[in-house]
Formats: C-alpha cells, structure tokens, sequence
C-alpha cells in the first residue's frame, strides 16, 4: 500500500458527479427544467415576457423567505410565523408612510417589527425550551392580529411622500433601472442609447434580482462560516452541538430571527408591487414557502439544506401554479399537485435513507 | 502538584443520588481506571468535571486552583477535554468537521473571517494518522464503523493541549485491533504528561494502561488502589459488591 497521508486527507467519498447525483436539489432543478420546456412549446403564453416577469417575481417573495426557511429548517426547526410576519412588517412600513413618515424611517421600522417577532420566537424556542411548532404556531396568530389592529381596518393604498419610491423597490424591475440611468446619461448619447436597449431586452423584476443576491449571501454564509457550519451541527445533533462549546441557543435565536427579517423584506417589497395593503396579506404563505424549501432538499428533521434548494424550490411550486393556470386546468387542483410533489420529494429522501441505514 | 482534585464530590438528580462524597486526586501523567457497575455514576463523575453540570455539592481543583465550570467550554479552557460515552459526533457532517466543532479554524481580515478548509482536513488528517486510524477527514461520519467513530471522538482531544483527558468507555464499541491502538493513544497521552481518566467495563484493557484503579458503587468510591497492589479478582469484587471495601 502507498497511500500517502495527502491521498488520504483529499480524498473525497464520491466524484463530483456521484454527489450530484444523490442530490434531490439536482433532480428538482432538472424537473424544472423539463417542466420550463414543456410549457414554452405547449402552450403559447408561458414563455411571454410578461408572464416570465410574473412567475419570477411571484417566486422571488416565496424564495427569500425560503432562504431564512431553510437556515431554521437546517437547524431542525420550523417556523409557521413568516406569512404573519410579512403582514405585519407590510402593515408597519405601509402605515408609516401613509402618515407620512419618509422611506427610509418606515423600511427600518418594519424590519424592526419583524426582528422583534423574530427574537421572541427564538428566544422562547432556544431558551425556554418550548417546541418550535407551538411558538411559531402562536406567532403566527399574534402577528397577524397586530397588523389587523394597526391597519385601524382600512385599506391602505397611499404612501405619503415616499409613495412612488414604495412602488418602484417593490414593483420596479431592471427596465426602471435601465430607463432611468439612460435619462440621466444624457439625451442622443451612445451610452443612452446601450442603456434604452439594456432596459428593453432585460426585463427582470427587483424582487428577483434581490433573490438572486439573496441566495448567493447565503449559500456563501451556509458553507463559509462558523454560524453555516454551527446551524447544520445543531441539526444534526443539537446534544453534540452544545457539548463542543457550539453556542446552540444565541445561533437559535438568530436564525428565527433571520428567518423573520427575510419574511419582513418580503412583505416590505409585496407592499410596494401591490400598492396596497390587506390584513390578509401573506395567509398561507408559511405552508408554500416550507413546501417549496422540502422539495428543494431541505431536510425536516434537520441537518440538511441548501440555499439553491430553496430556490429551486420556489420556483418549482410557482412554474407549477402559474402553469396550471395557462393550460386551463382548475386553480383548486394547485394543492394536489404541490402535495404530491412534497410527497415525492420525501419519498426520495426516505429511499436514500433505507439505502444508507446508519442515517 | 495535583492535575485534578475532587473533594467531597456528590450529584442528585431529584431523588437519585448519583454520586456522594466522592474525593479523588490524579497526578498530571497518571492514568486512574475508573470501575463500577452500570449505574454506578461513572459518566456523572466525569460529566461534572467536564462541565456539563454542576455537583450538587463539593470542589474541583485542577492544578491546585478551585474550578467553578458553567458549561463544557469553560472546562475546556482550563485544559480538561473529554470523549464522550455517546462520542457527540454529528451524522451529517464529515470527520474533519466533527474534530473541529465548536473550534473551527478560519482566515480572513478583521470581521471577515471564513472557514480554513484546507488547513482542518489538513490537520485532521495528520491527527488520524498519529492516531493510526484509517479515516479520511472528508468522509461523513454517518457511513463510518464504531472504530472510525471513535477515532473522531479522540482525535478531539488533541486539537488543545489539555491537561486532563476524560474517556468514557472509549473501547466499548471497538474491534480488538482498534483497541489496541486506543490503549497506546492513552499511554502516549501520559507520556505527554496528560492525566488520563479511563472508564472501562473491560478489566484487561484497565490493568494494561492504568496506573490505579478506582472502584463506584452506588455513587460512592469503595477502592482506589494502584494496579500493582490489586487484581481483576479484587476489582470483581469490589465492583459487584461481594468485597465491601478496600
Ligand atoms: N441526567 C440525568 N437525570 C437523571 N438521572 C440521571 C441522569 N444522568 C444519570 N442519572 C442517573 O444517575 C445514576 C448514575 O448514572 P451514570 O453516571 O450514567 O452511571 P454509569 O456511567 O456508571 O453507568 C443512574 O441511576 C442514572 O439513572
Ligand atoms: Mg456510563
């Protein structure tokens, strides 16, 4: 034998190609692909731009709160707060500014909100050692009663001074942002003209793009960081965790607390594409966001999860809503077809399981 | 000077009296076994003195200061390191991962520190190596043997240089070769000067390293003796109870 100590320090268990293989993720992605090309060759308003620009920012709200979705879920916990939360850091930012609070006081305020709804699911989770079902279950009650008692019960559809500011973060997309770099580049210049031409080929809505930037932050954070690699250790063995010094309950509260922040900026970017706020804003947002996140590999027992899982995910269950919708079939069969497909994402997890038994 | 001194030690849980008055002392390279019977308040004793939970009563000294611990790290600090009975490792993650928790190395500038891949797969490697164990630092814990395991746990230990190492039946799980190496990784723990607390249901392997014996029953000591003044007969017994005292 002359396997040297290097060969043993690098050596991997399986290829590139064998661990791509056992990855839910990379089967989701590929079902989505498929499914993305069967809808632009069977039906003819898929693959418009506009219905493109709305299934992507559709699947942007559910994919951001999945990215704080799946750092809980990680750590083996859940939190059925979020569709909640968005309302509640909706109404803060959409009530302040209605009373004529500028932007920048009402966004913060907001997010605030939800930090704090966050904090307290964390801190009666991690330190008072109540289930994270229960707690989270009871935010969702509580958060949502306040936005009602803050709404006073009205409609709210005018933002004070910052109003078009609101409409533009949440409702923009990069043709905005292209336009208004063409106007300020001067009229009748090349570089006007680049930009006029960028805004009209690229089309993308903010909250996609924020996404986008969201997933990369937090697939960096998950595989870089001590937190990253605390949060997979408390869902693999929380015992463990705490026995090696991990500081189990401080990463506790900080991820429902990120997992509110993200729910937060969801709801602070819903306000602005609707123009408008309800207090049923976000109901049932909580059971698609942790649908989304399971079929793109998180794991519910813990231990398990990915931030490109998560958007896989997310845009998985709205190809799937938008596309039933386009091929005529009865919007009242979107829940079956999200079941089964929770279903099967599990069903697979349990198959690699049974193959693997020590797991 | 004394590695470690317990005086008076004792541990309720409720009703359940897990250990009283227990007092024990270790020099710094000595390695005390530490007999009982299932139940007798091995892993409690050494729980406490890794911190995991207060005694109800008593003082821990290491080298001749008292020690208050609130939880593992700060037993940690003041260089006690355990192996754990159950090991606390983490299925999901690799052996590399495993050693290094709760301590991971990392790089960078200021606050923007990442982890140090590299060099922890790189350490840990060397650490299996020394242990001579066959582990690869990438693998995930979930597909390995109990000696691999084992290995894990123990390499842990060698990240710090501790003065105190506790092992809670490092040798239950193992086949015969890895015990073997078990036992000259503690012998080569003494001779590093590290005191080393063995809690072993298996005679052969205490009368091979240790330097003494210490005996539970019922959460209390009924012997402690250096190996060359007993014998696994007198250890039987005292264990089982067929001999009161010794
Ligand atoms: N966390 C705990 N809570 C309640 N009782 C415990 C706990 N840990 C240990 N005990 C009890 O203390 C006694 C000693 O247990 P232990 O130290 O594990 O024994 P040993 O390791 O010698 O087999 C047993 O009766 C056990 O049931
Ligand atoms: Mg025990």
């Amino acid at each position: 034998m002359d396997i040297t100590l290097q060969d043993t320090i690098d050596r991997q268990q399986h290829g590139a190609a064998g661990r791509l293989m056992a990855s839910q993720t990379f089967w989701v992605f590929l079902a989505a692909i498929i499914a993305f090309a069967y809808l632009s060759v069977a039906t003819s308003s898929f693959d418009t731009s506009q219905n493109l620009f709305n299934v992507a920012r559709n699947c942007a709200f559910v994919g951001i709160i999945g990215l704080g979705m799946t750092a809980v879920i990680i750590t083996g916990g859940i939190d059925l707060s979020v569709g909640s939360v968005l309302c509640l850091a909706g109404m803060v930012a959409g009530m302040m500014m209605s009373w004529d609070y500028p932007i920048w006081v009402a966004i913060p305020c907001a997010l605030g909100a939800a930090l704090a709804c966050g904090f307290i699911n964390g801190f009666l989770i991690a330190y008072v050692h109540m289930p994270p079902f229960v707690v989270t279950l009871a935010m969702m009650s509580f958060a949502r009663s306040v936005a009602m008692v803050l709404s006073g019960n009205q409609m709210v559809y005018q933002f004070g001074v910052d109003h078009a500011k609101m409409v533009a973060i949440g409702g923009g997309s990069t043709r905005g942002w292209f336009n208004a770099l063409a106007a300020s580049s001067g009229p009748d210049s090349t570089l006007s003209a680049v930009f006029t031409w960028l805004g009209q080929s690229i089309f993308i809505p903010n909250p996609a793009i924020l996404l986008v930037l969201f997933a990369l932050v937090f697939g960096f954070v998950f595989r870089w960081t001590r937190w990253g690699r605390h949060i997979f250790a408390i869902g693999g063995n929380e015992h463990a965790a705490t026995l090696t010094g991990v500081p189990v309950r401080r990463i506790k509260v900080s991820v429902y607390m990120l997992s509110a922040l993200m729910a937060g900026i969801a709801g602070i970017l819903q306000v602005g594409w609707l123009g408008t706020i309800t207090t049923g804003m976000g109901t049932g947002m909580e059971l698609v966001v942790i649908a989304a996140v399971v079929i793109g590999g998180a794991n519910l027992a813990g231990g398990g999860g990915t931030a490109f899982g998560a958007v896989v995910g997310a845009v998985l269950i709205e190809m799937i809503r938008n596309s039933l919708t386009l091929l005529g079939i009865n919007p009242f069969w979107q829940g079956v077809f999200v079941g089964s497909f929770i279903i099967t994402a599990v069903a697979f997890d349990r198959i690699r399981a049974s193959r693997n038994p020590e797991s | 000077m004394t590695a470690l001194k317990l005086t008076n030690i004792s541990k309720h849980f409720g009703a359940i009296h897990a250990l009283s008055g227990v007092s024990l002392s270790l020099e710094p390279a000595q390695v005390l076994g530490l007999m009982g019977d299932n139940g007798a308040g091995k892993s409690t004793l050494v729980k406490i003195i890794a911190g995991n939970f207060p005694p109800t009563g008593g003082a821990i000294q290491i080298d001749d200061r008292e020690v208050h611990f609130a939880q593992p790290i700060d037993a940690r600090r003041n260089g006690v390191e355990i192996v754990y009975q159950d090991l606390a490792l983490c299925n999901n993650l690799t052996a590399g991962a495993n050693v290094f928790l709760g301590r991971e190395l990392q790089k960078g500038w200021g606050p923007f520190r990442i982890l140090d891949y590299k060099k922890m797969y790189q350490r840990a490697g060397e650490l299996f190596a020394e242990l001579k164990s066959e582990t690869r630092p990438r693998d995930l814990v979930r597909q390995m043997s109990g000696g691999q395991r084992q290995a894990v746990a123990i390499a842990r230990t060698r990240l710090s240089e501790p003065r105190i190492v506790l092992m809670d039946e490092p040798t239950a799980a193992i086949s015969v070769r890895q015990v073997a190496e078990v036992l000259n990784l503690i012998r080569r723990l003494r001779d590093h000067g590290i005191a080393v607390i063995l809690i072993s249901h298996r005679m052969p392997d205490v009368f091979a390293v240790a330097d003494r014996v210490a005996v539970l029953r019922r959460g209390r000591k009924v012997a402690d003796k250096l190996i060359s003044t007993t014998s696994p007969e007198e250890v039987t017994g005292l264990i089982t109870g067929a001999i009161e005292n010794a």
